[in-house]
């Protein structure tokens, strides 16, 4: 099994594409997740199924108010244009926040729920050692979650190397750009090299199977897609 | 009364759907207040409010001087000088024993009068061995020491401590008593402590607010409200009275100690006190029995002159509450027994109000 250039630009776009990802997931999945487990806001509700929506759309309905809403005349697009940055879609950022939206429900659910699972009561140990809402955040939220962080990290990369619907939406198939493994495997299909299709879905399947053997490892009550509960 | 005596003002409300917590009280700003009473009494519920744990309290909370809930002005809990121990062990398990005291340490405030040193407030708890350990593998007891070891590093003002000797067994209660009172005994620190437990609370508080139903219903002295016939909570066989005395005399022959109390003195077994040594005696009311003369030949070591004060019936109509003065004529001081004796002997012997009668005490003990 070899691959050509192509494949490997795509393996190496993929790679950076979750990377980035994943890392954001992090950032806004984690306040929001703790937003989630601690309030009584009657907001609660909604924006819990606002994070889930990814989850249940087909990925070509969420793509496409996506390309939509980052399009030139949608208030993303309206608002990078002003900035000088061009329009998003057909644009590795462009794919960066399709596939945060697209990813969210994986990386909020864990944290939410590793959250949940120690309850207020470190928080509230906290309070009364003089740790204001930043200091419990990072002295007992982070340390009390890291279980739940590992799971989202792992989900949050697994799902943005497998997408395909959204990608093909928001991104196309530009070489280098947007073009990662899943379309890669698409357009050797089309062009009947199913060889080249074999070797890099293979390659998915072992790194798909690797990933979810590491996750239930380490946290065997994990479940895909409702993470974790 | 003194200026120290209304030291904590606590005005406050709380509602909830099953539960309405209302109270107005002064606490001392000395000494351990024990919030006493039944579960379900709001005795939790006020002090999580003290602590700005709770959020839904309305009303005022000032502790010397300083405002911490009026209005909409809410000081919140990691802004107050409290310490807090909790029911059950609620240490960090992500931290060591020495972790979870650092939590502390690094947080606490510079300036402070006199700080507890962290070797102090390890050796007060008897943790010295246990630092290096994660909190599962310290036993129950062990984690509420740190646990109580950590709420003194945060160098607090006022200690606020939620029944933290309830979801331990009795060895392991008997473990931690002495701690507490050697906390009280050497750091000049207001406690306010939660408990359900009458021995607890003789034990440890030198004031007593008695809750129920989201309400104080007896405030005042442990001495004074544990003497008083119409104290509202049902404390049955635990009923009695707690005094203060000091070993006045260690009788080496028969191993007995003498204690001098306020208008009186018993002998009674010597659990090795020093002479001179303060000690707080409890007289249940079952253990005293009324005798009109003083009986020569009885194994009843100590039987006291008194007056009755008082006299009610018990929860049980069977029963009479006697409560008696015993008061020493050349210095005029005097303390209060409660004795409990059938309504049929109280009838037999005449008991009323002003008669001289002998408090025979069948058991006393240090506590």
């Amino acid at each position: 099994m070899h691959f050509t250039d192509a494949d490997l630009t795509a393996i190496w776009l993929t790679l950076k594409l979750a990377t980035c990802v994943t890392a954001l997931l992090l950032l806004v999945g984690t306040p929001i997740a703790w937003w989630l487990a601690s309030t009584r806001s009657r907001w609660k509700s909604p924006v819990s199924a606002i994070v889930a929506l990814p989850i249940v759309l087909p990925p070509s309905v969420l793509g496409f108010y996506l390309l939509v809403f980052m399009g030139n005349n949608g208030p993303l697009g309206q608002l990078t244009q002003a900035l000088g940055l061009g329009v998003l879609p057909f644009t590795f950022g462009g794919l960066v926040i399709a596939s945060v939206v697209y990813s969210l429900p994986f990386v909020v659910q864990p944290i939410q729920n590793a959250i949940e699972a120690f309850g207020q009561r470190p928080l509230e140990v906290a309070a009364t050692l003089r740790a204001g809402p930043w200091d419990r955040f990072f002295s007992v939220v982070l340390p009390q979650a890291r279980p739940g962080l590992l799971t989202a990290s792992v989900l949050g990369f697994a799902h943005t190397v497998g997408e395909f619907g959204v990608v093909l939406m928001i991104g196309g198939n530009i070489p280098g750009e947007t073009q990662v493994v899943s379309v890669q495997i698409y357009d050797h299909v089309e062009a009947l090299d199913y060889a080249g299709a074999h070797g890099l879905s293979l390659l998915m399947v072992v790194f798909s199977f690797l990933v979810l053997l590491v996750l239930y490892a380490f946290n065997p009550r994990a479940v895909l897609g409702t993470g974790g509960k | 009364m003194n200026a120290n005596d209304n030291a904590i003002l606590a005005r406050l409300q709380l509602d909830y759907p099953q539960f309405t917590l209302d109270v107005d009280l002064g606490l001392p700003g000395t000494g351990v207040t024990a919030l006493f009473g039944h579960s379900g009494s709001g005795k939790t519920s006020l002090l999580r409010c003290i602590a700005g744990l709770e959020r839904a309290g309305t009303g005022e909370l000032r502790f010397k001087g300083e405002t911490w809930q009026s209005g909409r002005q809410f000081v919140p809990p990691h802004r107050r000088p409290i310490g807090y121990v909790f029911q059950e062990a609620s240490l960090f398990s992500h931290l060591s024993a020495r972790g979870n005291l650092d939590y502390a340490v690094k947080r606490a405030p510079r300036k402070v009068e006199r700080p507890v040193a962290f070797d102090q407030a390890v050796q007060l708890l008897g943790i010295e061995r246990l630092l290096e350990r994660r909190p599962d593998q310290l036993s129950g007891g062990e984690r509420q020491r740190v646990a109580i070891a950590r709420a003194l590093l945060i160098q607090p003002r006022l200690l606020l401590m939620d029944e933290p000797l309830a979801a331990l067994d009795m060895p392991r209660k008997l473990e931690i008593l002495p701690y507490l009172e050697g906390l009280k005994r050497e750091l000049d620190l207001p406690i306010i402590y939660v408990s359900h437990a009458p021995d607890e609370v003789a034990r440890l508080a030198d004031y007593l607010v008695a809750m129920e139903d989201g309400k104080a219903v007896a405030t005042g002295t442990l001495e004074e409200t544990l003497s008083r016939l119409d104290f509202p909570l049902h404390l049955g066989e635990e009923a009695g009275v707690v005094l203060e005395g000091l070993v006045a005399e260690r009788d080496r022959e028969w191993r007995l100690a003498r204690v001098v109390f306020d208008g009186g003195e018993v002998w009674l077994r010597d659990s090795g006190h020093a002479v001179h040594s303060e000690v707080r005696v409890r007289i249940l009311a079952r253990d005293i029995s009324l005798a009109k003369e003083r009986q020569a030949e009885s194994s009843i070591v100590n039987a006291l002159p008194a007056t009755i004060v008082e006299i009610i019936t018990d929860e049980h109509a069977g029963l009479a509450l006697v409560r008696l003065q015993v008061k020493d004529e050349r210095s005029g001081d005097s303390s209060f027994l409660v004795s409990r004796v059938t309504r049929r002997s109280a009838h037999l012997l005449g008991l009323h109000e002003g008669m001289p009668i002998w408090a025979q005490i069948k058991s006393v003990a240090v506590i």
